[in-house]
């Protein structure tokens, strides 16, 4: 059996936003649900009656008969006690919800054994971001809040030189580049500002950078990034340090934007009246965080004010100021939520806890309270570690080896062919040298091996020093001609031709001591030279 | 000292020596394993100065070659410059193999000590291999500082029938080590001896002449390694563990690096010794044809134009930087470009410049950081990311027809990918073929510039352009 959808007015104060658009309405039938809407829901996104009927939806004419008709009530704002109530036990409802901060209506919606699952509880992983209504709400929010600013800010964005002077740019310092903070960040640059950020997760410099905007750090080191691709608390000196680079950006731009959010924490005051007094007159506050308080300490939620010369904007509203365009990415991240309810496209909804998205998102099941989810595994933004040093110049990768070491394998047949030469070579030496010999052919070999070993690991950059080095250690012949200039003689050594040999040796001791302090020295001088 | 005692002191010495050479994998070490170097030379000198093979009488002699040769070896190593690296250690090598020679004949006349029977001529034939290393070293290394300074020109010298000639060669110096064992006393087999180590010299000075200028870098540690087995040979000789531990370190690590070099040219190590390189110019282009296309010139003004604009930059040094001593312009604009945000690297092949790693010792000397200085391998895959690359004095080692043109005679060799940069600058002072004497395509790509002139002035006036 399908079921029906139904979509209400929104009835909370000044909301503009509903919860389907009529082109959106076509692809909730395609999955076999039926669509009603109560009369002029979408009036305040620009959406009529007929639209809607044409996309296929029945119009209700008043929320109680839509609650009777419907199973599944989709909704943008958080349901009124009165609305709970009016529905028939087991109806689903999809909405946002925010349950930490609503107790009581949980406990209501749970009384009413309703199945809820809350938009703003979809679990922030990337497998979920094509429902996650937050993220699309944040987006416009952060757009209109550069509007807003353009709106109140008395001068252009863009520098211009015209014939009646010229103009500078208008500097803008978003704090949080968040979704809504990248999105000002675009909407600012795109009319031509100077745009800063600043944010606490520091990965989150490169995606400033990649809007064309500056990246403005706090000097203070500490990893700010949480769970969940949001920021944490950070710690007093860390504040400090950012309050001093607020403070610094306040007294320069035009503009600031702040969209610092916490979760589940009222919203961190970053913008003391101390530098909204310090901001030029004219200068615009938009304060996107004002629903949760406000990261400015004047601001006042839902309204404007004028502050020291400053314009506080404090709407909260400002996705509804939207309103057609929310509406449509609003509804289209429900068809997204329906379509993993709805696997089958039969028109019927399994609400399956085996699948991490739709657990996340559902608060009550069938009357029991699920919220909180069991904690998301994995956060949204890489792992942090590596963008902490992006600020310096990117190292070169480091090499796992040097390039050259292992190499294949030998084949068989010419390791065999290898070991049956040294084998019987080895059997030649054994069987016919003296002792004295093989006791430094076993030397010999040995140390070949371990000049084998020792060379493979020698990195090619430093090869001359190498070749240098090793030539300075082969001036050790000087031990050869040492022992021969003087040797304690035997009786029988009468007829040694003492001064050749001499002769001989002192100039091969000379030559060696040329190669010896020379090699040493010019080693070292070569080496001195690599520096990082 | 005591036997004893002077023998464990060798034991130190080896240890350091050992030391030595693992210190050099890297660059923060490599300072200390020189000093390990030092120290273990020290000890050993020491040790067998007041050990029991060495009375009081001849210290006078002993430390009046050391000052001589000591004061001679600091002035070279005070004044030689970074370019003339390779020929310095050439040089130096005729040093070892000569002094080997020297010690085999004293060791061959001296009478004092008496072998008897198989030990005898195991002595003999231990004299005999070290005086021919010792020679072959000694005349091969003449002949390379004398190719690598320029005194002898680079291009190989080909005797007709000279394999054979070489065979001759190796045939009579076995049969006159069969005399030289037989001989009755030091007197009758002088003779073989001295005809032997003739013989060996020639074949030291052939073995060299015929090899052309690109493969030198082998040649050089090839010769590095005949230092190390001469040493060798004398520890036989004089049955002295030390030399012969030392030798074989240095043998080796001759070799290995030898090898090193040839895989990199993706060449045989017989036929790089075997000689001729430069050879394949005379013949094989006419297989290849003339690459077709036209060659852009472009001034130092469009590429420090072309720098400016670039994001990453890839250096490729060649022998010709170190010979227009141009590492310290290169720096200079490495230094500007990355204060402006550019990626500067540096792109090394294994065979650039005249001696393995002569590229990176130049680059140290003008202080470019050892990280922006990567291998080939390190980089080659970068090039398609790179917007300008710039080929400075190289021409083989980024020649793409080692690895399009089968009939190349660099065909298989690797190279550095210049050609698939966005763009690549040359610079060269003409179109005149490299060592190799082959043609390269690349400079007529599409996407290729030539910056014609000395590099040193061309970079000078890049620079200038630069900093404006």
């Amino acid at each position: 059996m399908s079921l029906t959808i139904g979509i209400p007015c929104e009835v909370f104060p000044g909301e503009r936003r509903v919860a389907a658009a009529p082109e959106v309405v076509e692809k909730w039938r395609k999955l076999g649900f039926a669509v009603t809407i109560e009369t002029g829901a979408g009036a305040g996104a620009q959406f009529d009656d007929e639209s809607y009927v044409a996309a296929g939806a029945r119009i209700a004419a008043n929320f109680a008969t839509l609650a009777a008709e419907s199973d599944l009530i989709c909704k943008v704002r958080a349901p009124t006690p009165d609305e709970v109530r009016a529905l028939r036990p087991g109806t689903h409802l999809i909405s946002f919800i925010w349950p930490a901060q609503n107790p009581e209506l949980m406990a209501l919606m749970a009384e009413q054994k309703l199945t809820v699952l809350a938009m703003d509880s979809v679990p922030r992983i990337s497998r979920a971001q094509k429902m996650d209504a937050l993220s699309s709400m944040a987006n416009i929010a952060g757009y209109r809040a550069v509007i807003e600013a353009a709106h109140h800010f008395g001068r252009f964005f863009t520098g211009q030189i015209t014939a009646a002077g010229k103009v500078p740019p208008a500097k803008v310092f978003v704090i949080g580049a968040g979704v809504a903070g990248l999105a000002a960040l675009g909407a600012a640059v795109s009319l031509g500002a100077i745009v800063r950020a600043n944010d606490t997760r520091p990965e989150v410099a490169d995606q400033v950078k990649s809007m064309g905007a500056e990246f403005v750090p706090v000097d203070y080191q500490e990893e700010g990034s949480g769970v969940g691709g949001y920021a944490k608390v950070m710690s007093e000196g860390f504040q400090q340090a950012q309050r001093a680079t607020f403070a610094k950006q306040a007294a320069d731009v035009d503009i600031i934007i702040t969209t610092a959010l916490i979760p589940g924490k009222p919203a961190p005051k970053l913008i003391t009246a101390e530098m909204v007094k310090s901001m030029r007159q004219g200068s615009v506050i938009v304060d996107l965080a004002a629903e949760q308080g406000g990261n400015c300490e004047l601001t006042v939620p839902g309204e404007v004010v004028v502050r020291h010369g400053v314009t506080i904007i404090g709407y909260t509203d400002l996705p509804s100021r939207l309103s057609k365009q929310a509406s449509t990415l609003y509804a289209t991240n429900l068809l997204r939520l329906l379509e993993e309810l709805c696997k089958q496209k039969d028109g019927t909804v399994d609400v399956n806890f085996n699948d991490e998205v739709i657990r996340g998102a559902t608060v009550i099941k069938a009357g029991d309270i699920t919220w909180p989810p069991p904690a998301p595994k994995l956060s949204a933004s890489p792992p942090a570690k590596a963008a902490t040093t992006a600020s310096a110049p990117a190292p070169a990768p480091k090499k796992s080896s040097h390039g050259h070491g292992g190499g294949e394998p030998m084949s068989v047949k010419s390791l065999t062919a290898v070991f049956v030469v040294g084998a019987l070579l080895f059997w030649l030496v054994g069987a016919y040298a003296p002792p004295s010999f093989v006791g430094h052919f076993t030397v010999f070999v040995l140390a070949c091996f371990i000049g084998y070993m020792v060379i493979w690991n020698v990195t090619p950059a430093l090869h001359t020093p190498l070749m240098s080095v090793t030539n300075a250690i082969s001036s050790i012949i000087a031990v050869g001609a040492l022992v021969q200039i003087a040797p304690p003689l035997s009786g029988d050594g009468a007829d040694r031709p003492d001064t050749l040999i001499l002769g001989l040796a002192v100039t091969a001791l000379t030559l060696t001591a040329i190669n010896m302090f020379g090699g040493f020295a010019v080693t070292r001088r070569m080496l001195a030279m690599f520096r990082k | 000292m005591s036997e004893n005692l002077a023998t464990v002191a060798y034991i130190g010495a080896t240890i350091l020596f050992i030391l030595s050479l693992g210190g050099l994998s890297n660059p923060e070490t490599s300072r200390r394993g020189n000093f390990y170097g030092m120290l273990g030379m020290a000890i050993a000198v020491l040790a067998t100065v007041f050990g029991p093979r060495v009375t009081a009488g001849g210290l006078s002699w002993i430390i009046g070659a050391l000052v001589v040769g000591g004061a001679i070896g600091l002035y070279a190593a005070r004044k030689v410059q970074m370019t003339q690296m390779p020929e310095l250690v050439a040089l130096m090598h005729s040093l070892v193999g000569l002094a080997a020679c020297l010690v085999g004949f004293a060791s061959y006349v001296d009478t004092s000590i008496v072998y008897q029977g198989a030990e005898k001529t195991i002595h003999e034939v231990e004299i005999y291999i070290g005086i021919l290393i010792g020679a072959v070293t000694f005349s091969g290394s003449v002949i390379a500082f004398g190719k690598l300074s320029g005194k002898i020109g680079g291009k190989p010298l080909l005797l007709p029938g000279r394999h054979l000639l070489n065979l001759a060669a190796l045939l009579i110096v076995i049969w006159l080590g069969g005399v030289f064992i037989a001989a009755a006393d030091v007197d009758a087999g002088m003779m073989p001896l001295a005809i032997m180590t003739l013989l060996a010299l020639l074949f030291g000075i052939h073995m060299v002449m015929a090899i052309g200028g690109a493969d030198m870098p082998v040649v050089v540690s090839m010769l590095n390694s005949y230092s190390g087995w001469a040493a060798a040979a004398t520890g036989f000789m004089l049955a002295n563990d030390l030399l012969i531990v030392t030798g074989a370190l240095v043998g080796s690590s001759g070799a290995i690096l030898s090898y090193i070099m040839c895989r990199a040219m993706n060449r045989n190590f017989i036929s790089v010794i075997a000689g001729g390189f430069g050879t394949a110019g005379g013949t094989a282009p006419a297989a290849g044809g003339e690459p077709a296309g036209e060659v852009v010139a472009v001034s130092a003004l469009e590429t420090a134009e072309m720098l400016r604009a670039a994001k990453n930059v890839i250096i490729i040094p060649g022998y010709g930087m170190a010979v227009a001593q141009a590492q310290h312009t290169v720096y200079e604009i490495t230094k500007l470009l990355r204060e402006n945000g550019v990626n500067v690297r540096f792109g090394i092949h294994p065979v650039a410049g005249r001696m393995p790693g002569h590229m990176n010792v130049l680059l140290a000397e003008a202080k470019v950081p050892y990280d922006i200085v990567l291998e080939m391998d390190e980089i080659n895959d970068d090039f398609p990311e790179t917007d300008v690359s710039i080929v400075i004095g190289a021409n083989d080692i980024v020649n793409p027809a080692a690895e399009d043109d089968p009939t190349s005679p660099i065909a298989g060799m690797p190279v550095l990918q210049v050609w698939k940069s966005k763009t690549s600058v040359v610079m060269k002072r003409s179109m005149a073929s490299g060592y190799a004497g082959v043609e390269n395509p690349l400079f007529f790509h599409d996407n290729n510039r030539m910056l014609f002139g000395d590099a040193k002035k061309m970079l000078d006036e890049v620079l200038s352009a630069l900093k404006n």
